[in-house]
């Protein structure tokens, strides 16, 4: 298929048509308005349907009722709306109800700004709600890879019944990069035997409801309470078969790099710059923010003296993570660009003085 | 790979002039960034959008090392001069800079009215299609010729043709080619 030069945001929203998505509610905020807006006409097109909302918590409720009644179901938003979202996050989480929301990050807490950032990364994966819950969060570095990420992530979240939290950023959502679009394909509302639907008399009724109650009547030696064993053997698979990320130049890298989103293409560069100069530098790019990539380093040789965690905000959010994955081994750092562009040239600075310590 | 910078004021058409570079070169198949950059204003503001491509893979969309700076405004030379590659090319539209204004001297500056060449066409938009056509001829990005018909295949992709495009553009090329 031709290449078309494309968004960031609006390809990952005709990615997720060409997943089956045919519901949409969600509220503007820059930097992810581009989704709504190629929404609000695209849907149209493929028979859909899209709400603008008039508050970011009646978008992930909508898309609540949407994914309970079994459709591919969509919502979009930057920090601030991503707050918002979290409630119902922790409902979709406890009601087994699968669904994709994406968080386009920028910069800062509270209002924060509209710019470039990847401010979210604690609540992406500690969640923001309420309970006992863990999402998948895929983080793609490219156009490309929002459209790949985004074509599986309906899947996914099916084959959980879980919500799958996308996570790009300013950057990567307003850029433009050559991308191949993947075929369409129709998702069948009435696939799965847990979506509820209007009841024809004898059918048997359908329910979404607080798994937490999920009790055994029957069988008193299975011990009553189901829900304990469930979630932990639920997040106990995804922790061991969903582990995504890319290593580039581990192998003999003194110093590495862990990064993700637009982070990472930076650091890709200052891999390239560093390599150049003979500096054994290496990057770690986390695919999945969770499960937290921890085999990437289980793989990892002893030549290994540090890690340097990259990425744009200020306190690095991210660096705790590497430290747990790590095992506490090796001195971890941390380096955070968040008003200039994030710059490869200084990255490289950083670790020559890394050097010279470790 | 080639690393440009397009800045001027909201309205102006200077993400449309990266965007038909960034165009030309994935119809050549070469691998492509576009990055852009914007105040809140929908008209008036800053607004700018840097480019990578190159048959290689790009990395980071933000350029380090640009060796052209395309720019419709004053102050988007004053934003981005300083990051131009010594020995790249400045692109300016004399029109609305004054006179008097002093450029690095390891630089090449390229001054083009081309606010007053696009009116002259009758074609008061094109003032980014008249730096378009300065820019392929001041530099060795693609050459008049392929830019040209560039141009015309990013709005002929949109549906729209605009004859006075090509007269802006060959105008342009003119200006910049009498001071190489």
């Amino acid at each position: 298929m031709a290449k078309k030069l494309m968004k960031g945001n609006e390809a990952l929203a005709e990615a997720c048509l060409r997943a089956g998505c045919r519901f949409f509610s969600g509220y503007p905020i820059t930097p992810q308005t581009e989704i709504l807006e190629y929404l609000c006409w695209r849907m149209d097109e493929v028979g859909g349907k899209c709400v603008q909302t008039e508050s970011e918590l009646a978008g992930v409720n909508m898309l609540f009722g949407a994914a309970a009644a079994g459709a591919r179901a969509l919502t979009t938003t930057s920090g601030p709306g991503f707050s918002l979202k979290q409630e119902g996050i922790s409902y979709l989480c406890a009601s087994d109800v699968p669904a994709v929301i994406v968080d386009v990050m920028r910069i800062g807490c509270g209002l924060g700004d509209i710019f470039m950032g990847q401010g979210d990364y604690w609540q992406l994966t500690r969640g923001g709600g309420h309970g006992d819950y863990r999402t998948i969060v895929l983080a793609p570095c490219s156009v490309q890879e929002s459209v790949d990420i985004a074509y599986g992530a309906f899947d996914l979240a099916e084959k959980y019944r879980h919500p799958v939290i996308i996570a790009t950023d300013a950057t990567i959502g307003q850029m433009m990069e050559p991308v191949e679009l993947p075929e369409m394909i129709e998702h069948d509302i009435n696939k799965y035997d847990w979506a509820i639907k209007p009841r024809l008399e004898g059918e048997e009724q359908r329910a979404i409801w607080n798994r937490y109650w999920d009790w055994d009547w029957k069988d008193p030696s299975v011990g009553g309470h189901m829900y304990p064993e469930y979630v932990l053997k639920k997040y106990g698979e995804m922790e061991e078969t969903e582990q995504r990320w890319e290593s580039v130049q581990t192998e003999d890298a003194e110093i590495i790099i862990v990064a993700y989103g637009t982070s990472a293409r930076v650091a890709k560069g200052a891999v390239a710059r560093a390599r150049a100069e003979g500096i054994k530098l290496g990057l770690i790019r986390p695919i999945t923010l969770w499960p937290f990539p921890k085999k990437a380093f289980e793989e990892l040789g002893d030549q290994v003296k540090a890690f340097l965690d990259v990425e744009r905000n200020i306190l690095g959010q991210m660096k705790d993570d590497v430290i747990l994955a790590d095992g506490n081994k090796h001195p971890v750092e941390f380096y955070g660009d968040y008003w200039d562009n994030s710059n490869e040239i200084t990255i490289v600075e950083k670790v020559k003085e890394m050097l010279a310590r470790y | 790979m080639k690393e440009i910078i397009f800045s001027g004021i909201g309205g102006q058409g200077v993400l449309v002039a990266g965007n038909i570079i960034a165009d030309i070169a994935m119809e050549d198949d070469l691998n492509v960034s576009w990055y852009p950059s914007y105040g809140f204003e929908m008209r008036g503001g800053a607004a700018n959008c840097e480019l990578k491509m190159g048959e290689e893979d790009l990395q980071s969309p933000y350029c380090m090392e640009p060796e052209v700076l395309y720019t419709l405004s004053e102050c988007a030379i004053d934003r981005f001069e300083e990051r131009l590659k010594p020995g790249g090319v400045l692109l300016i539209n004399s029109s609305v800079v004054s006179e008097d204004r002093t450029y690095r001297d390891d630089i090449k500056v390229i001054k083009v009215p081309a606010t007053e060449i696009a009116n002259e066409c009758k074609n008061g938009r094109g003032t980014n299609i008249v730096m378009l056509g300065a820019m392929a001829a001041a530099s060795d990005l693609f050459d008049l010729d392929h830019t040209r018909a560039g141009v015309k295949n990013y709005f002929a992709k949109k549906g729209k043709n605009n004859p006075k495009n090509d007269q802006c553009f060959d105008m342009g090329a003119e200006c910049a080619l009498a001071q190489l």
